[in-house]
């Protein structure tokens, strides 16, 4: 077992975990941050992103213990129930989201984007968000709530 | 699935790292190939050697005569770094194919190298580039070119206890054009096929020289030398016949995305646009 220590979403967080651990359980399971879905574990489905030090990642791609000492987002850092961020409110506003499974990727995908990139076609939406999978959507409502946003911005 | 149990290390600096090298241990660097392989259960290191933050392996240097990459250089910062655009666009525009944002965070040109996937955009780059691999190990360090690298799929001239420390690419002649051209079935995944191309053109409008390297399509990413040789003095007339020895040259695989025979097709298509892009660049910059 190693110490892991790490900054979450602005809290400090220190935990035991065995080198095999991934981030994404890591999160979920010492730390009960079950916002983080996981779908896949091969970085297909895109619903474990978070961002590690500023960037989104796939967290079942990557282990506890290589982010010792790094900062983590993750779904819960956006907004509280009572309290959408904008982009959460974005996705309640235009029905982006079913069962709700991908959302937690698709939010923190987004965000990396909509931080670090100008996202301005709709070509380029659909672009930013192709690593991530919905099963219920047909992703055009997730496209609007994220155009909607980035139209905000400009 | 989980990955099996494993030791986990994490060195700061070059020489600690080869020493763990061996036999039962794997170098980890952006994990991008290597977690799913783990969380399938397809391998069983007992030793992970996480490089990723030995400072020396990550950057880009420039010498006179070479653009040096470090083995842990990200695909996203090979994709936004303003050196990579301004000398080797090609690169740059490669490494927006490669998977999504999440994935380029993370993956590096040293592992994308060593885990050597027939349709992974860098090793075809490092061919095109006629780049030289920088390798470490016990008895020091080698240079292999990357023509001498790629041996097979997933099969790579590093041995057990080297690894992969540096990236050299000579730099290109001013004026040389280029073309980069993917098919993939959805934005990110890996290639179905995909060919890219250098033209430099004379003053006479010929062509002075020529680089064509295609992936996805073989056993390893090719140079195809043929259409090359054929290319070199001629007009932009040659390019269909290039684009047939291409065709000839290659051995696709039957899979899930595409059958041989369509990827065969692509690569006439896909060699025949990518000439036309480097040849129009190649005029621009002569201009
Ligand atoms: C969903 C998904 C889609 C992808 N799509 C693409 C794509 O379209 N195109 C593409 O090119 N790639 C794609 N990839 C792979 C990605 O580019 C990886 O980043 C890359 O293949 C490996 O780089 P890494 O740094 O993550 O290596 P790791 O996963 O850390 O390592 C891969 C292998 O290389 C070895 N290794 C790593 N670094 C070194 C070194 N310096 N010296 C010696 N050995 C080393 C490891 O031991 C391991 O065997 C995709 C990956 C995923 C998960
Ligand atoms: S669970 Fe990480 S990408 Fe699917
Ligand atoms: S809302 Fe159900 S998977 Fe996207």
């Amino acid at each position: 077992m190693t110490t892991i220590r790490l900054t979450v979403n602005g809290e400090q967080h220190e935990a035991e975990a065995e080198p095999r651990m991934l981030l994404s359980d890591f999160l979920r399971g010492p730390l009960g941050l079950t916002g983080t879905h996981v779908g896949c574990e091969h970085g297909v489905c895109g619903a474990c992103t978070i961002l590690l030090d500023g960037a989104s990642v796939r967290s079942c791609l990557c282990l506890a213990v290589q982010a010792d000492g790094c900062t983590v987002e993750t779904v819960e850092a956006l907004g509280t129930p009572a309290a959408l961020s904008p982009l959460q409110e974005a996705f309640r506003a235009h029905h982006a989201l079913q069962c709700g499974f991908c959302t937690p990727g698709m939010l923190m995908t987004a965000t990396d984007m909509l931080r670090n990139h100008p996202l301005t076609t709709e070509e380029e939406v659909r672009e930013a968000l192709s690593g991530n999978l919905c099963r219920c959507t047909g992703y055009q409502h997730i496209v609007d709530a994220v155009m909607a946003v980035a139209r905000t911005r400009a | 699935m989980k990955p099996p149990p494993f030791d986990y290390s994490r060195p700061t600096s070059l020489p600690e790292a080869l020493a763990l090298l061996g036999p039962d241990s794997k170098v980890i660097a952006g994990g991008q190939s290597l977690l799913p392989m783990l969380n399938f259960r397809l391998l069983r290191p007992s030793l992970l050697v996480d490089i990723g933050r030995i400072q020396s392996l990550r950057g880009l240097h420039e010498t006179p005569t070479h653009l040096e990459i470090g083995a842990t250089t990200s695909h996203r910062t090979l994709e936004t770094h303003p050196l990579v655009a301004a000398r080797f666009p090609v690169l740059a525009e490669a490494m927006r194919h490669v998977a999504h944002l999440a994935i380029r965070n993370r993956g590096t040109i040293g592992g994308s190298l060593s885990h050597a996937d027939p349709a992974a955009e860098h090793p075809m780059l490092a061919l095109l580039l006629d780049a030289q691999i920088q390798a470490a190990g016990p008895s020091g360090k080698r240079q292999i070119p990357a023509r001498k690298f790629f041996q097979g799929s997933l099969t790579t001239a590093l041995l057990e206890d080297e690894m992969v420390v540096a990236v050299r690419l000579p730099w290109l002649r001013p004026g040389t054009g280029w073309g980069f051209e993917e098919f993939a079935l959805r934005a990110g995944d890996f290639a179905t096929a995909c060919a890219a191309a250098l033209l430099r053109a004379g003053p006479d409008g010929r062509i002075t020289e020529a680089r064509l390297a295609l992936m996805g399509v073989d056993e390893t990413a090719l140079r195809v030398p043929e259409a090359e040789a054929l290319l070199l003095g001629s007009s932009p007339s040659a390019f269909g016949e290039a684009a047939r020895l291409a065709q000839a040259a290659v051995r696709p695989a039957t899979d899930i995305r595409a059958s041989s025979g369509f990827r065969r097709h692509l690569v006439g298509v896909l060699v025949g646009r990518a000439l036309e892009a480097a040849w129009g660049r190649a005029r621009e910059g002569q201009a």
